[in-house]
């Protein structure tokens, strides 16, 4: 009988039901849109935010000064290049999960057939890594460096004879009139080798005029085994605050519990610090508005997805609210009736809810369906990447559904508690 | 002991004494009419006998029990079973068919048997009407459909509130006839009416003015016989 009563209910009252349905629709796909598009932007800032690359550059103490500030090349510094057997620690530091990537640069000048001088600079394309965790790695300028538009291709360190590859900056090869394919001799200042040249690159910057080879090869050249010339990290970060600002400064002025507070926070200080601490004799430093600005965009990204989310919920609470005490409203002699025949309020209750909630149920899917597409519009047009719906979403829109669908019904429902028979029925 | 007691019941709207003091008695079994003018009190009275309203003072006793200090949901579940309600504007729920309107009675009260609604409808000469929606039905079809969902449920007492007020002269004796079926079968009724004829046939008549019994008349020549008319 309550099945039947419903269905006709619906039936008569279908228009009403549909927009109800729609404004439910309209709600639900803007919370999936925006839950779906908050719960993925972590992953897609990231990759959006790693795209512009490292965020800290570890170098020698000794040149960290001098050679930052003014440029000089002096090769007689003691201790002017970090050990490449300890590159591996930093994937060891407490904050080893949120390095995301790194890669070392060794640098030395070569002579072309030419007769010109190039810097050559040895690193790693895809360096594949088999952590003391268990984990494994990738890590390399190959994802570092992602926007580089590369004629031919990447070096993959994974075949044999890649250490025998060379990549040239779009300067270079249009000085030298180098193509993909072409041997390139190169004179070192302890060896000479020829390369093959797997893929030119151009970066739209200083790197143009580089050549890039594999670590060893570069090694070789320079007589320079062992050594690098710096790191470059591309770390997940927390957004800094008073604290993170005043350890960046001098961590030895923090008292113990702010030091542990910031010890295990992702700061980007911290993990700085963390570093230092397993790379002998060197100095990390933030590439400052890349670290910060990653987590505040997130943060600001979420807040705003959250808002939009929140309003979305009360427009349709709003909207549901009023076509249901409508709905309540048209119907009060048959709500009359049915209490002067003996329906108890819980169950007249019951049967409106039900029938809204069966109407927020074909909403609520609909809308989640368009929800979806909403998402995979803004993941395309803002972050140009689908957006990879989570199953967390459906839940957490069932809820927000029902909870918006029964908070808007209220009014209605208390309309029909107060609901005289004797007003409805007598045709006052 | 009556089925149905009012002692000094009073209903004061503001400073308006829509009922004042009225005391009354109705037997098991019998039929009784109210008359009176427009804003006499009849529907007041109803309303108050049937447990939709509440008096300002006095008791009213229904099968001994006293209602007039019940909560809502007390007189709800006395509604649903001991009164069958009969009103001038039908109230069928419109998309509902005559016999899902009288099993709505039946839900509300225990479980819908449907063979049981086709045959209260058949008692009222609808069998061949059950799957008719209201706005297919004519205005005396339809108050027979209410008069099977008012008694359906075997209820004590039939309250009619001017069911014959909507209808034609042919219809209105189709419904007269009704209840005097219901009569002979033991059903106590109480019917409101404008209507000296419809209040001519039961057994005893009071009139109200001003929300006080004016005066009470006896039908002598209740006889209380079966008419042969035809409900098709
Ligand atoms: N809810 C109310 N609020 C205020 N006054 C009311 C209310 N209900 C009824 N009244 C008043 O009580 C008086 C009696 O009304 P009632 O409906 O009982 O009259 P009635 O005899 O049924 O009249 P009618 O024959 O026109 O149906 C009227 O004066 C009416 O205006
Ligand atoms: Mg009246």
């Amino acid at each position: 009988m309550f099945v039947r009563m419903i269905g006709k209910a619906f039936l008569r009252q279908w228009k009403k039901m549909l927009m109800i349905a729609f404004t439910i629709a309209l709600g639900a796909s803007l919370a999936t849109a925006m839950l779906s598009v908050m719960m993925d932007v972590e992953d897609k800032m990231n990759q959006e935010l790693k795209a512009y690359g490292a965020n800290i550059t570890v170098v020698p103490k000794s040149t960290s000064v001098i050679s930052e500030l003014y440029d000089v090349d002096d090769e007689n510094i003691s201790g002017k290049y970090l050990k490449e057997e300890e590159l591996g620690k930093i994937k060891t530091i407490f904050w080893a999960f949120n390095i995301v990537d790194y890669t070392p640069f060794i640098s030395t000048q070569v002579k072309l057939d030419s007769g010109n001088e190039v810097t050559l600079t040895g690193t790693w394309f895809n360096h594949h890594m088999d952590l003391p965790t268990g984990e494994t790695l990738d890590a390399g300028i190959a994802s570092l460096r992602s926007w580089w538009t590369v004629d031919g291709e990447w070096i993959d360190e994974q075949t044999p004879g890649s250490e025998k590859c060379a990549m040239v900056g779009s300067g270079v090869a249009k000085r030298e009139n180098l193509k993909v394919g072409d041997t390139l001799h190169v004179e070192g200042k302890k060896d000479a080798l020829d390369l093959t040249i797997k893929g030119i690159f151009d970066a739209g910057g200083e790197e143009d005029d580089l050549i890039y080879v594999p670590v060893d090869t570069a090694q070789q050249l320079g007589g320079l085994e062992g050594k690098i010339d710096s790191i470059e990290v591309s770390a997940l970060t927390t957004p800094d605050n008073e604290l993170a600002r005043k350890a960046a400064k001098d961590p030895s002025s923090l008292s113990v519990s702010q030091y542990e507070t910031w010890y295990c926070t992702a700061y980007v200080s911290s993990i700085c610090y963390q570093i230092e601490e397993v790379v002998t004799d060197s100095v990390a430093s933030a590439v400052r508005q890349v670290a910060d600005s990653e987590g505040q965009i997130l943060n600001k990204t979420r807040l705003l997805m959250i808002l939009i989310t929140i309003l979305s919920m009360i427009g349709a609470a709003l909207g549901i609210c009023n076509l249901v005490t409508a709905s309540v409203m048209e119907r009060s002699q048959e709500i009359g009736l049915m209490k002067a025949i003996g329906a108890h309020n819980p169950a007249i209750t019951a049967l409106v809810l039900t029938e809204v909630l069966c109407t927020a149920l074909i909403g609520g899917v609909a809308g989640f369906y368009a929800g979806i597409g909403f998402a995979q519009i803004i993941g395309h047009s803002v972050f140009s990447a689908s957006i990879s719906i989570r199953p967390m979403v459906i839940p957490v829109v069932a809820v927000l559904v029902a909870l918006v669908t029964l908070i808007g019904s209220m009014p209605a429902v208390r309309m029909l508690l107060n609901l005289r028979p004797t007003e409805v029925l007598h045709g006052r | 002991m009556s089925l149905l007691e009012l002692k000094n019941v009073s209903k004061i709207y503001g400073n308006l004494h829509a009922l004042d003091h009225v005391s009354l008695k109705v037997e098991k079994g019998e039929w009784l009419a109210i008359m009176g003018p427009s804003g006499s009190g009849k529907s007041t009275m109803m309303n108050i006998i049937g447990a939709l309203d509440k008096a300002t003072e006095g008791e009213i006793l229904l099968d001994g029990e006293d209602i007039s200090k019940k909560n809502a949901r007390a007189l709800t579940d006395i509604r649903r079973d001991k009164i069958g309600l009969i009103f001038q504007q039908f109230h069928l729920v419109s998309y509902l068919t005559a016999v899902e309107n009288v099993m709505l009675a039946q839900y509300y009260h225990s479980i819908p048997d449907e063979k049981e609604a086709l045959e209260a409808l058949d008692r009222v000469g609808l069998a061949n009407r059950a799957k008719h929606y209201p706005s297919q039905l004519s205005g005396g079809e339809q108050q027979r459909v209410c008069v099977a969902r008012a008694l359906i449920n075997y209820p004590e007492i039939i309250l009619a509130d001017e069911p014959t007020g909507n209808l034609d002269e042919a219809n209105e004796e189709i419904v007269v006839e009704l209840f005097r079926r219901l009569h002979m079968e033991g059903t106590t009724l109480v019917v409101v009416t404008h209507n000296p004829e419809v209040a001519e046939v039961a057994q005893r008549t009071i009139v109200l003015r001003n929300g006080r019994v004016d005066h009470e008349t006896v039908n002598e020549n209740f006889t209380g016989k079966i008419k042969h008319i035809t409900l098709q």
